[in-house]
């Protein structure tokens, strides 16, 4: 809200204060305020008359003008603007000027001939384009005749205004007006507020006679229309101009300008009608399905049922609360208007302004009107057009009213506010609050019988009068303290320390965390799984790669890769623990899910030569220490497996606890990313759903172990896993370690098959055992691991 | 006797100068102290001597054997120095050529504010909360008193999934959800951190998704008065000891009386740079008194029950204290970015 001080000025005293302090003043009570800006800043101005005015002889466009400055001073500037000519007041900026933008203003010669100043336009003064005539963008602002020679111009056409431009919070509705402003300023500096006038001259005939009004919707709560005749339309004085340019809307005529003068001082918006054109029957209802109205702006607008008109016996006239229609619209030769002043269902309005149009009418109506100042605008409108259209005013209104004004009464103790606020006002401060905004209170004992006036719509609570003994009296003083309590301390959800122990587990791992949207693109959606799930989609997207709520965290850090390669930075380790989210009979699901990807090198030391690729069984590594890190030692297993078609087909496997597939890994599809990438994915809701068991001592053997090495030619697709299960098998308790120390294929063995070489590491905690009874059991592993595996023994 | 000890030393000197090796300088070692050496010859023709002679003979005997062997084992000792000294030589490094590139992970920055806010909340007794991302309009808007198609909602334009679902807007439905939850509505404090959405371009400072924590506290005799205190101590443990804090009047829909809740300038102090734009004070969150229809809704009695709510980004407290100027940043994920902040804070 552009609030013009000159408008507040009219019925508050404001006690000479800066515009600044004011700002701040009204800041410290809620209101904040965004910036500060005077209609013109110039300085250094005069009116003056161009005496005469010759072609300057060395250009083809400028001037050379006798202007006389002051009363019989007369001085030469030059002037380059197309419309200047002898005989006009014209706005000058004399030298030691400064306009807007820091333009300052010297004596100066230009082209040979002396310049003694600037004949200036309206723009030069910093008036914004959307506020002049078309003559005016053209060149110099030329002023009326009775414009005095030597005044300060700024002040004669009103422009010595500064408009304060206020943020207010949704619950202020009240503030959208000057005069609702005025109280606020009133309240803070403890002022009275004096309403503007509606005392109408001379009212002839009655309105019954004229127009009748029918409201067949339960979304108008009160409508009034009463009727002006007679109006001439002209432009307005200069005053109500600058008033509406200090508040930022563009002055069209004097009678449109009176219905937004209106509007910004009360807060009511006012619709006029042509009389000619509205006819004698307004009818309020809801719009038929599918009914047209050409607005305004010239657009045809199809209604729902949601919308609420304004209409005659015949068609709708106007889209209540959001825009007149263009049928009934007042024109340059109407004479006869009807003012609506009415209040709509601020849900209606908000409905339809959101899928029309939002403007400064509809944006009131949204927040809530006092019905009182329905009744004080119709009347307030009458008068400006009485006074400023000649128009006569017909008596009477007509008036549908289902609102019953009447005054909140809010009974609070003095107790109850200081027991909120935690501070210690006696009664008299409290009342004294209430008292600066004009509340009349009344004392009942221990309490207070507070009656808030109907302009305050925000106000229905005790706790809305809490607030308001905080803002006007300010809580600088309330001494803070903390809350008393147990003393014991917060807890964590359980899951939450677990996922950061993962987290942690993975940076020592040189894996860092990365934050990624949870929204994605209906291409990425589907990418790293193989499931067929139900996808959660937005109603209203903004983006088409932001439309679903993502299923896989891969395709995010996919494109952070992508993203961080293409810039050079090729060594990658992140991780990143979100939600996934899905539909699953109808219950939206949401999962914790782990992902990581790796590729690049590891511990690298270029000189050295030195450094470890990541690749396939890096990343496995790390999953195994996580996985163990969780207690699930001896119970995960990564296999070959069904994985989504994003990963290499030959270099990927799923990770399972006991039976259950938690996730999967692998390289990225090398068809996808040229660059070797590892990723994986790990539920961690499913991990989660796993009890971690207790650490428990483990007793270390004092007794010497035995080791004995074994290789064996397998066919190539022998899983090494299920080789050691049935080495493990027929090992026994006493086979405690075993280890892969090479694989190998080409020379020396035959084509097809892959050497595989085995450490077996053999032990009794209680005793020493045998070279001939550890034979026993190896022989056994070996003849094992013939008959499951067609292993060929090859060395042992 | 005595010119045959002095001789035999002289000789050791000699043949001590002379030595080129550790293997010569053991062959000394027979030549004087073996079975036929300088030494052992000595005391050859002892038997002629009387006791007392005797006695004489083999103390200045045993002196001149611990001499010889201490001169050898010196000379040893000093020569096996040498050699590792030559040995050490060769091992010389250049300790300014590049280390090995260790690159352990780093947390988030994101991360790294939301765990210090919890860690302090939890250490006053707060429990950490999480709630759905997905949330219904109930939850999200309406037992936060906010109804339907009121213009409140447009500080927080949302994503409808359904006309009843979205994905919530703020934390707040994590309190509604917890006061629902509790079974005893006895008094509570919790925090609750967590993404949120609102239908905003991404830009330098709006960014379409980003985090929230909120704190609730409701007991019997809760006020104005504790919000502040509370909120000085987060102040001054995320800012700095000498921060102070401003309470300015505002509105939110779920508390009355509201307050948007400004932290004196941490860079200059109060007295206006270009990170508080001049003012002093740089506006950190919002927070009130809970609404009594909020508690009412929620299932607890606002004529027994009083409570604060605060809330605040996490992004904008990030980019605060660490100077960032795009929002965007954080979801980027540059890992020249994430680097930077691959350590501990430093001392406020």
């Amino acid at each position: 809200m552009k609030l013009s001080r000159k408008f507040l000025e009219e019925y508050v005293n404001t006690h000479k204060l800066s515009n600044e302090e004011l700002a701040e003043k009204m800041t410290s009570v809620g209101n904040e305020y965004a910036s500060i800006d005077p209609l013109s800043s110039a300085t250094n101005l005069t009116i003056g008359y161009v005496k005469s005015c010759i072609p300057h002889p060395d250009s083809d466009h400028l001037h050379v003008c006798e202007v006389e400055i002051k009363k019989g001073e007369v001085t030469q500037i030059v002037c380059g603007a197309p419309n200047v000519a002898e005989g006009q007041k014209v706005i000058v900026s004399l030298p030691g000027a400064i306009l807007p933008g820091g333009i300052e203003i010297k004596k100066s010669v230009i082209r040979g001939q002396e310049s003694n100043g600037m004949i200036c336009s309206l723009g030069e003064l910093g008036i914004e384009s959307k506020y002049q005539s078309e003559e005016d963008k053209k060149g110099i602002h030329i002023l009326p005749e009775d414009a005095e020679i030597g005044e300060e111009p700024l002040a004669y056409l009103g422009f010595d205004d500064t408009s304060i431009d206020f943020e207010l919070t949704s619950n202020r509705g009240d503030l959208l007006s000057v005069m609702g402003m005025a109280y606020e300023v009133g309240a803070i500096l403890n002022e009275k507020v004096k309403e503007p006038s509606i005392a109408i001259t001379k009212e002839t005939e009655n309105i019954k006679d004229y127009v009748t009004v029918d409201v067949e919707t339960e979304n108008c709560p009160l409508y009034l229309a009463r009727m002006v005749k007679n109006v001439t339309i002209k432009e307005s004085p200069r005053w109500l101009k600058a008033r509406l340019m200090a508040s930022g809307i563009r002055p069209i005529n004097n009678v449109v300008d009176i219905s937004n003068y209106v509007m910004l001082e009360t807060g009511q918006p006012l619709h006029f009608f042509d009389y000619r054109t509205l006819g004698n029957k307004i009818i309020v209802r809801m719009a038929d399905e599918g009914e047209k109205l050409t607005t305004l702006d010239n657009q045809e607008r199809t209604l729902s049922d949601k919308d609420i008109v304004i209409a005659n016996q015949d068609h709708a006239v106007a889209l209540a609360g959001v825009m007149g229609g263009l049928n009934s619209e007042v024109e340059n030769d109407t004479k006869d208007i009807v003012i609506e002043s009415a209040i709509f269902s601020p849900v209606h309005i908000r409905l339809t302004s959101k899928r029309i149009l939002r403007s400064e009418a509809s944006n009131r109506f949204e927040k809530g009107l006092d019905p009182r100042r329905t009744y004080f605008a119709v009347d307030r409108a009458c008068k400006l057009l009485e006074e400023l259209a000649d128009g006569k005013v017909i008596a009477g209104c007509a008036i549908h009213d289902e609102t019953k004004i009447k005054d909140e009464v809010i009974t609070i103790t003095v107790d109850k506010i200081n027991k909120v606020l935690g501070m210690n006002l006696s009664k008299e401060e409290i009342v004294d609050v209430f008292n600066r905004l004009d509340f009349t209170t009344e004392e009942e004992g221990n309490a207070l019988k507070v009656t808030v006036p109907s302009r305050r719509i925000d106000i229905h609570i005790p706790e809305d009068l809490i607030e308001e003994v905080g803002r006007i009296h300010g809580i600088d003083n309330v001494q803070g303290t903390l809350p008393i309590g147990t003393g014991l301390p917060g807890k964590y959800e359980k899951n939450y320390l677990k996922e950061k122990a993962i987290r942690n587990r993975l940076m020592a791992h040189g894996l860092s965390q990365v934050w990624t949207y949870s929204l994605t693109s209906k291409e990425h959606l589907h990418e790293f799984t193989k499931d067929d799930f139900t996808s959660i989609e937005l109603l209203d997207p903004m983006l088409e790669d932001k439309k679903y709520l993502r299923y896989s965290l891969i395709p995010s850090l996919y494109q952070v890769a992508e993203y961080n390669l293409s810039r050079k930075v090729e060594d990658i380790r992140i991780q990143e623990i979100s939600n996934i989210y899905y539909l699953e009979d109808g219950e939206v699901k949401e999962k914790k899910v782990l992902a990581g990807l790796l590729t690049g090198e590891v511990n690298t030391n270029l000189w050295l030569h030195q450094g470890t690729k990541v690749d396939f069984y890096y990343v496995k590594g790390i999953i195994e220490d996580v996985l163990t890190y969780l207690g699930f030692q001896n119970r995960f297993h990564i296999e070959v497996g069904e994985v989504a078609k994003e990963y290499h087909p030959y270099q990927s496997a799923i990770i399972k606890i006991d039976q259950e597939q938690i996730g999967s890994m692998g390289m990225i599809h090398p068809s996808i990313s040229k660059t070797p990438i590892y990723v994986f994915e790990i539920n961690l809701s499913k991990v989660f759903a796993y009890s971690i068991r207790s650490i428990k001592d483990r007793e270390i053997s004092k007794y010497p172990s035995i080791k004995k090495d074994v290789a064996f030619a397998f066919d190539l697709d022998t899983s090494a896993k299920e080789i050691l299960n049935t080495i493990q098998k027929a090992g026994g308790r006493l086979l405690t370690e075993i280890s892969i120390f090479d694989v190998y294929q080409g020379e020396n063995i035959e084509k097809d098959k892959k050497s595989i070489a085995f450490n077996l590491t053999f032990m009794d905690p209680t005793r020493t055992l045998t070279e001939d009874e550890v034979m026993e059991i190896f022989n056994k592993i070996i003849k094992k691991v013939e008959e499951v595996h067609s292993g060929i023994l090859r060395d042992k | 006797m005595k010119e045959e000890i002095k001789k035999i030393e002289e000789a050791l000197e000699k043949d001590l100068k002379e030595v080129k090796n550790k293997n010569e300088a053991n062959d000394l070692r027979v030549k004087y102290l073996g079975k036929k050496g300088f030494v052992t010859d000595l005391t050859k023709d002892m038997g002629s001597l009387s006791v007392d002679e005797k006695k004489e003979l083999g103390k200045l005997a045993n002196e001149l054997k611990g001499k010889v062997t201490d001169k050898i084992n010196g000379l040893i000792s000093e020569m096996d120095r040498k050699e590792l000294e030559e040995r050490l030589k060769k091992d010389k490094i250049d300790p300014t050529l590049p280390a090995t590139n260790l690159k352990v992970g780093g947390v988030h920055p994101l991360t790294k504010i939301t765990e210090e806010v919890e860690e302090l909340f939890i250490s006053m007794g707060y429990d950490v909360v999480s709630g759905p991302e997905v949330e219904d309009d109930l939850h999200n808007f309406q037992l936060l008193n906010v109804p339907k198609n009121h213009p409140a909602r447009d500080a927080q334009d949302t994503f409808y999934i359904t006309d009843e679902l979205l994905l919530r807007s703020q934390t707040s439905p994590v309190q509604a959800r917890t006061m629902l939850k509790m079974k005893d509505k006895g008094p509570l404090r919790i925090i609750c951190p967590g993404k949120v959405y609102r239908r905003d371009d991404d830009d330098a400072t709006h960014s379409h998704q980003f985090n929230q924590i909120e704190g609730l506290v409701v007991g019997e005799n809760i006020s104005l008065a504790d919000l502040k205190g509370t909120l000085e101590v987060f102040a001054k443990k995320m800012f700095g000891e000498d921060r102070k804090v401003r309470f300015r009047p505002s509105f939110f829909p779920f508390t009355e009386p509201s307050y948007e809740v400004d932290v004196s300038c941490f860079k200059c102090g109060g007295e206006g740079c270009n990170i508080c734009k001049g003012t002093g004070w740089i506006e950190i969150l919002g927070s009130g008194m809970v609404h009594p229809n909020v508690l009412r809704d929620c299932g607890y009695d606002p004529e027994i029950y009083t409570g604060f709510a605060f809330g605040l980004g996490i992004e904008r407290v990030a980019m605060l204290r660490y100077g960032i100027t795009d929002i965007r940043d954080f979801y980027t994920n540059d890992l020249r970015f994430l680097k930077n902040y691959n350590r501990m804070e430093g001392d406020k």
